[in-house]
């Protein structure tokens, strides 16, 4: 549904900003899990540095459109597709802000690990980071393009990634079980994948989100049931 | 309803009788009954309504239903039909000539278009309210009074029971009960506005119309008329027009959206307000146009 522009032109520029402000986030936290990756690829404990180091500006963009979305909220008293789009804008920033945390954490097992070689290759953590950057980007499209079943799509990929967890938590497993030695490298392996498979469960919530703003339909938990009843 | 005193306007003080005439209800016009609440059949049926300024249609086959004791509000940029079709619910569009009303308005079994009825026993049954507060210029206890004595006969005692009720009703009681015998229209807006809602109260309506209520009073007295509808919804079917959204939202619990004298969409306030159905209230209500 394409609705006309707002009689303010104000307000429809407030509106924008807050869609823009999300985009920039979404990329943003985007940049971190890139850069998070190819700090663990490469064993670049500077590079894992730098990302903890830039973790203020993830924070300081969640609060900016946190305080857009309440001044839009005190001021136009906004109320359907509108509505739906600033509360959900509110929730949304957390889902990025974590994201942009995980991929903080990441770079913090990245730079304990302090660049000795992998336990085993890294390709399989890999994948999955490449899955979950994709779904995210997938759901920010779904919401520049007001696309439900892109967001459904995004949704349905979280399964892949759990898998995935699940795959390279036996991994680690086994090789705990090998020899003690492989302890503090297969805690680091295990906590990196179970960060991955976080932001997995956050890009699915922006997904969810963009249902909602899209079609007014909660489908938060339904998704959820719905995969449980399946699984 | 008190057996009715006879007055020069009246021509007939019969009571409106149920109707032997069968209806046949348009489906699309019901909602049903909001979740955890009781379902009630509708008080008022608009079927197949249509309204004529001499020649110009103003609304358009409209069917609706009005729920027993709720609070349904009708939205629209103006010239939508809103007013329009509240002023049809108690035939006060008969006071000007060239305005005609087609269709059907049932009302316990009868059709209120039928000009058989009683006009009068019509206005009191729906009472009605206006954008403008409109006391009499008498007492603040002969505005309540003087409605009354037009249909019932009350002994003093009991019509001083009565004011003091509908002045209670109208959540002014507490401010006037020392000044009953001062000007109405020496009252404040919001005062003036509670005693129009108090005068159409003392007759004991089925329903009241609500036409822009409170657009000309300050946002206090907003809030106490806002309030003053909600608590009336225990007693009393209210239809509301309203050009503040954040009104009709606030206070309703069914919302009608009208466009060019059709109804665009009918529904839970709630829903309307946060998904509603049609791309044209969407855009209405998020101010894309209107």
């Amino acid at each position: 549904m394409s609705l006309r522009q707002h009689t303010s032109h104000e307000f429809e520029a407030e509106l924008e900003s807050v869609r823009q402000r999300i985009f920039e986030m979404g990329r943003h936290v985007d940049q971190v899990l890139e850069s998070a990756a190819r700090a663990l690829l490469d064993g670049d404990s500077e590079l894992g540095e730098r990302i903890i180091a830039g973790d203020d500006e993830t924070d300081s963009m969640e609060l900016d459109i946190d305080h857009l979305c309440l001044e839009i909220l005190a001021r136009r008293q906004p109320v359907a597709g509108d509505l739906r789009l600033l509360t959900s804008a509110l929730k949304l920033v957390i889902d990025l802000e974590r994201i942009g945390d995980l991929g903080v954490s990441i770079a913090g097992r990245v730079v304990e690990l302090k660049g000795e070689p992998p336990l085993t290759p890294y390709e399989d953590l890999l994948r999955m980071m490449t899955t979950v950057r994709e779904m995210l980007a997938e759901a920010l499209e779904a919401l520049k393009g007001q696309d439900v079943a892109r967001a459904s799509r995004v949704i349905g990929k979280d399964e892949v990634v759990d898998a995935y967890y699940s795959q390279i938590f036996n991994d680690v497993l086994s090789r705990m079980r090998e020899s003690p030695e492989n302890l503090f490298r297969a805690t680091r392996v295990q906590a990196i994948s179970k960060y991955i498979e976080r932001i997995g469960d956050h890009a699915a919530n922006v997904a969810e989100r963009v249902i909602f703003i899209v079609t007014g339909e909660d489908v938060r938990h339904l998704a959820r049931m719905s995969r449980a009843d399946f699984s | 309803m008190e057996s009715p005193s006879s007055h020069p306007s009246s021509p007939s003080n019969a009571p409106l009788e149920p109707a032997t005439a069968t209806v046949s209800l348009h489906p699309a016009a019901s909602v049903p009954a909001k979740k955890g609440e009781p379902v009630r059949s509708p008080k008022v049926e608009i079927r197949d309504l249509c309204f004529f300024y001499g020649k110009y249609k103003a609304l358009h086959d409209v069917n609706l239903d009005i729920h027993d004791r709720q609070i349904t509000a009708f939205i629209g940029p103006s010239g939508c039909g809103k007013s329009t079709l509240l002023r049809t619910l108690n035939r006060i569009y008969e006071l000007y000539p060239g305005q005609r009303a087609s269709g059907k308005i049932m009302l316990g079994g009868r059709n209120l278009l039928e000009r058989a009825d009683d006009v009068n026993l019509l206005r009191a049954k729906v009472g009605m309210v206006f954008q403008k507060p409109t006391p009499f210029p008498m007492s603040v206890h002969d505005n309540i009074s003087f409605g009354v004595q037009l249909y019932e006969r009350l002994s003093h005692s009991d019509m001083e029971e009565r004011v003091q009720w509908a002045l209670e009703k109208a959540a002014l009681w507490a401010e006037v009960k020392d000044k009953l015998r001062q000007d109405g229209t020496a009252l404040s807006g919001g005062q003036q506005q509670r005693l129009c809602i108090a005068r159409a109260v003392a007759v004991k309506p089925d329903v009241l119309l609500l036409d822009e209520p409170a657009s000309a009073l300050d946002p206090i007295s907003t809030q106490k008329i806002e309030q003053l509808i909600t608590d009336l919804k225990k007693d009393y079917t209210i239809a509301i027009v309203t050009h503040n959204m954040q009104q009709a939202a606030r206070v309703s619990d069914y919302t009608a959206f009208m466009y060019l004298g059709r109804l665009v969409e009918f529904g839970d306030t709630k829903k309307l307000f946060m998904k509603p159905a049609q791309q044209q209230t969407e855009e209405y209500i998020t101010g894309r146009f209107g």
